[in-house]
Order: structure tokens, then C-alpha cells, then sequence
């Protein structure tokens, strides 16, 4: 299962990184007006939308803003995450205690509405859609780098270093975080799962960048065009690439934990 | 039996995140790009002196502290300001969508809880089977399928091409019933294929967390010690592994009301259910600010209070907690 993940993320950093070689039209331009919403052909693979664009073009295009957002998103949600569940495991007592409540408080907060309401304040650009995601996407990992932590921290080498006089933000550092970065990096893969269905989601909401083309944009305007029923060759495509990436991630993601989680191995 | 104090710690948190939600409601169209006043007013050829007037009625030229204070005295009288849009109340536009939102969520949620549970136990009971494997595989994706899409992909199919079920509303408009039945069979009519989207989603979680409680329960002692005892397989599932798994469950269940709500919103965009998730689109489409926090202010709300309800509840389930 985590081989397919990988082999799925893989194809779609292939059609990222090459889409301006793949593409056979620019995304961006407009068709000929003979050339309006017609069914998949040899001119257009997966024929166009309402304004005579390319539906192959955008959606390769449309793969790279999902890996850059679920990247930069998921990058800045575990940063944040992390550094929270190093520090709360590692102090312990008081510190720890508040952290984790702040962690319930957030986690009550629907994320879905509050992502809706700052999209839409600070209105579209692909820069606040990863910041929006990131910063409200990091407190279950917060959570697991915490549980981990507080196992990682009572071995014998951690005491060790504190034994020689290491001080806190070396330990942290040095001893405890390369032992929670595997547990982390697994995190990470959910994370830009999530990501990229919440880039999705805004985006089909209207909320995304309208200089990027984007998976859940071109479903956004298949959708509020009214084309809909009878386009399918615009509807089917970005819904079916959105699950693949996101399942790629998913995949990938679940197997390393469950080679990683000691929890799961004796199962 | 249940804490006091547990209950009372389980309010506190409750009423902090109220709190910091009102606070980031209140602090979100203000401080944010964009002056108030000029968000009221909409129009470029309003005059600083028109601006000013608007801002003295409506408090903006007070102290920020002022302000807050203002914005709670309103908010405890009901009132969330007016709608740009309807032109009337928001709260009146809310209490108008907010029973059509709760009878989609209720029904979905109900149903899919039930299937989720039977479907996880199985797999978790028999893992490593081909059924696990098939369960395990269908709620995977069913759970990482866009909830939008796979709406649309229902209306496609069902709503355009066999042209089975309606493509949207919750009832048939301008139709007469002869009776209240027929009135909820309608109703019921148009909820179907909503209801079914969401299914979809929900249900993947529900097996996910069903199977996952349930294998960690089969590795208990007392487990073990149930089929020492030569009971039947079926009593050992029933009355000592399903009633273990289904507390985490149902801890869960009250951590994923936000995934809920956010189900919800997507399917009645589709569905055009009107709803208060459709009426969060709409204020959108329509820049109807005012709209949008207090759409934002009553899930949130709700959320909050479905919590600690469901916490409360959970700690009476569980003795062992609180």
C-alpha cells in the first residue's frame, strides 16, 4: 500500500514538474469560440470548458498548485506542530498542561467554517490559502510528537545528556528530536493530504487564486457555470486527480506510521 | 459515577473557546484589510463625511474595548447585525436555514453511525480477511473522496442522467400537498441523494475508527479471558469486545463534529440545500460579511455546546473517566 502511495505521488510530481512540457495549450488561454465545451477529441484530450480552455492543460497545471500548497502548508503545519508537541513533552508538568488545553480549545473550533471566513477576509491568493491551512492544521500533530516525546524523553540517553550538564533546548535538539523526526515525517504525509482537500475545498468554494489554475477552482467554475450536467469531461477529471493525490499521500503516509508506531507493529 | 469537577473543567474549556471564538469573530472584520465603514457603505462615491456619520451609528468611532463590549451587549440580545443580501436580520436568515441544516446532518449522521459501527466491528472482528481488506479499502477512499465531488458526481448520474431523484431544494417549489405525508415524502424525495453523498463520507470515518477501537480491544486480557471461558463467539463480540469499542468511538464521534459540520456545508452547496452551509456560499458569492461571521458564530456555537454535551454524556458511558 505504501508502494502505490508512493508511485502515485510520484506520477503526479512527474506531471507537476513537466506540465509546461506536457501541456499541449496554455491553460490560461482562451480557445476559439467554435472550440467551446467540446467532448474529449484528439485536439483536446480531455476537451475544454466554457471558454474554449484545455481541460488536460489545467489540470497539469493544476497538480502543481496542489503539490505546492500541500507542501508549503503541511511544511509550515509541521514546524508549528512540532516545535509545540517538543516542547510541551519535554516540560512536562504546568507547561504541559496548558499547551494541551490551548491544543482541545483549537481542536473544538470547526475547521472547515474559520478556514471559509479568513480565506475570504484576506481574500484569494495562493499565499493566504497556505498560510490559512498551515496555521490551523497543526495541532494533531502537536499531539503526536507530544505522546511520542514523552516516552523518547525517559531513556537512558536522554538522562544521559542531562547527566553532563546538556541543557534543555540541546536535548530537545540533539537527543529527542531526531528520534520523533521518523514519527514526524509520517505526520507530515497526512498533513499534506489534508492539505491539499482543504485547497480544494476553499477553491471550490470560490475562495481560490484566481491566477491558478487549480484542481478544485476548475470544479468551482464547471459547477457555477452551470455546465455541469452536461460536461462530464470537465467534472470527472480534477475530482479523480484530488482523491489520487490525496490517497497517494494517505497511503504513504499510514504505511510508514504503521512501520514506524510501535504500536501497531505487534498487531 | 460523574465528577463535578470533571464537568466543571469540561466547561471551563468550553466557555474559553467560546470566548476566543467570539474574540476572532469580533476582532476578524475589524482588524482585517478593508475599514468597516467602508465595508458597510460598499460604494466608492461615499464622502469621508457619510463615512463618519456610518461609523458614529454604528459605534466605530469608539474605543476598540468599547467596541467589544457593544458587540457582546447585541450579541446577548440576539442580534448579529443585518444581512446586506436579505436585508434583514441575520439572525432571523439563520433560524430560517438552521432546522433544513440540522435535519440533513441528523438523519446522515444517525444512519451513518449505525452502518460505520457494523461494518468496522466486522472488520476489525475478522482482520486480515478479504472482507477486512474490502472494507478497509472502501472507506479509505470513500473518506479521501472530495465530498463536493462526490455530490456532483451523484447529481450527475442520478439527478441528470436517469433523472431519478431532483437536482436540488429541499421541496418541490409551488406544489400543493393534500397532506403532511405527502409534504415529507417530498421532502424526504430531495433529501435523498444529500443524504446519500453524505453517507459516503462519514461512513469512512465511522469504519476507520470502529475497526481500529476494535482491534485495539481484541488484544485486551480480558479478551482472552472470555474465550477461556468457552463463550460462544457471538456473546464475546456482543457483550465484551463491541460495548469496549465503542467508547473511543464515541469520544471520537464528538472530535469530528467539525468534520461533520464541514460535510454538511459542502453537500448542501451541491445539493443547494438551503441550509445554513448553502447560506455561507451565498454570503460569499454576494460579499455579505455580516452574513458570513454570523453563519460562522452559530456552527461554531453549536459545535461547542454539541462538545461538551457529548463530554458530559461520555464520562456517564465511561466511569472511568472524570
Amino acid at each position: 500500500m505504501g508502494l502505490l502511495g508512493l508511485m502515485l505521488i510520484s506520477i503526479f510530481a512527474f506531471f507537476s514538474l513537466g506540465a509546461p512540457i506536457l501541456s499541449p495549450h496554455d491553460p490560461y488561454e482562451f480557445g476559439p469560440m467554435e472550440d467551446v465545451l467540446i467532448p474529449p477529441s484528439r485536439e483536446y484530450l480531455l476537451g475544454t470548458d466554457d471558454v474554449a480552455r484545455d481541460i488536460y492543460s489545467q489540470l497539469l497545471y493544476g497538480s502543481r498548485v496542489s503539490m505546492i500548497i500541500g507542501l508549503v502548508s503541511a511544511a509550515i503545519s509541521t514546524v508549528i506542530g512540532s516545535t509545540v508537541g517538543l516542547i510541551s513533552g519535554y516540560a512536562g508538568g504546568k507547561i504541559d498542561e496548558l499547551v494541551m488545553r490551548i491544543v482541545d480549545i483549537i481542536m473544538v473550533i470547526p475547521g472547515l467554517p474559520i478556514m471559509i471566513v479568513l480565506a475570504a477576509i484576506l481574500g484569494p491568493s495562493i499565499w493566504n490559502i497556505m498560510i490559512v491551512i498551515g496555521v490551523l492544521g497543526w495541532t494533531g500533530t502537536s499531539r503526536i510528537v507530544r505522546s511520542q516525546v514523552l516516552s523518547v524523553k525517559e531513556r537512558p540517553y536522554v538522562e544521559a545528556a542531562r547527566c553532563i550538564g546538556a541543557s534543555a533546548p540541546a536535548i530537545i535538539f540533539f537527543e529527542v528530536l531526531p528520534n520523533v523526526v521518523p514519527i514526524i515525517f509520517a505526520q507530515t504525509m497526512m498533513g499534506i493530504a489534508g492539505a491539499i482537500y482543504s485547497e480544494a475545498t476553499l477553491s471550490f468554494l470560490g475562495l481560490g487564486d484566481p491566477t491558478h489554475v487549480s484542481w478544485g477552482m476548475m470544479l468551482h467554475f464547471a459547477f457555477s457555470s452551470g455546465n455541469m450536467s452536461t460536461a462530464w469531461w470537465w467534472v470527472v477529471p480534477p475530482g479523480v486527480a484530488i482523491a489520487l493525490m490525496v490517497l497517494g499521500f494517505t497511503f504513504f503516509g499510514s504505511a510508514l506510521n504503521e512501520v514506524l508506531n510501535p504500536r501497531y507493529r505487534h498487531r | 459515577m460523574v465528577s463535578k469537577k470533571y464537568i466543571a473543567s469540561k466547561a471551563l474549556t468550553s466557555f474559553t473557546t467560546l470566548f476566543i471564538v467570539l474574540v476572532v469573530n469580533f476582532l476578524l472584520f475589524r482588524v482585517m484589510p478593508g475599514d468597516p465603514g467602508r465595508m458597510l457603505i460598499r460604494d466608492p462615491r461615499a464622502g469621508p463625511d457619510a463615512i463618519k456619520r456610518l461609523e458614529k451609528q454604528f459605534g466605530l468611532d469608539k474605543p476598540m474595548h468599547d467596541q467589544f463590549y457593544l458587540y457582546l451587549r447585541e450579541l446577548s440580545r440576539g442580534n448579529l447585525g443585518l444581512s446586506f443580501a436579505y436585508n434583514k436580520p441575520v439572525s432571523k436568515v439563520i433560524l430560517y436555514r438552521l432546522p433544513n441544516t440540522i435535519l440533513l446532518i441528523g438523519f446522515s449522521f444517525i444512519i451513518s453511525t449505525l452502518i460505520g459501527i457494523l461494518m468496522g466491528s466486522i472488520a476489525g472482528w475478522k482482520r486480515g480477511s478479504k472482507t477486512d481488506s474490502a472494507i478497509f479499502g472502501f472507506s479509505l477512499v470513500a473518506t479521501w473522496l472530495p465530498s463536493f465531488w462526490v455530490g456532483t458526481m451523484l447529481l450527475l448520474v442520478f439527478g441528470f442522467w436517469f433523472r431519478a431523484f431532483p437536482i436540488g431544494g429541499i421541496i418541490t417549489p409551488a406544489k400543493v400537498f393534500n397532506n403532511i405525508f405527502e409534504r415529507w415524502r417530498d421532502i424526504l424525495w430531495h433529501m435523498t441523494l444529500p443524504t446519500l453523498a453524505l453517507l459516503l463520507w462519514y461512513v469512512g470515518e465511522y469504519v476507520l475508527l470502529m475497526r481500529s477501537s476494535m482491534l485495539d480491544v481484541l488484544t485486551e486480557d480480558y479478551m482472552v479471558t472470555a474465550k477461556a471461558k468457552g463463550l460462544r463467539e457471538f456473546i464475546i463480540l456482543k457483550d465484551h469486545a463491541l460495548r469496549n469499542a465503542l467508547l473511543p468511538v464515541a469520544t471520537l464521534t464528538m472530535i469530528n463534529l467539525g468534520y461533520v459540520v464541514a460535510g454538511a456545508i459542502q453537500c448542501e452547496i451541491v445539493f443547494a440545500w438551503p441550509g445554513v452551509g448553502k447560506l455561507i456560499y451565498d454570503s460569499l458569492m454576494m460579499r455579505d460579511y455580516p452574513l458570513l461571521q454570523g453563519a460562522f458564530l452559530v456552527i461554531s456555537i453549536s459545535v461547542i455546546i454539541a462538545n461538551f454535551l457529548a463530554d458530559v454524556l461520555y464520562s456517564y458511558l465511561d466511569p472511568r473517566v472524570g
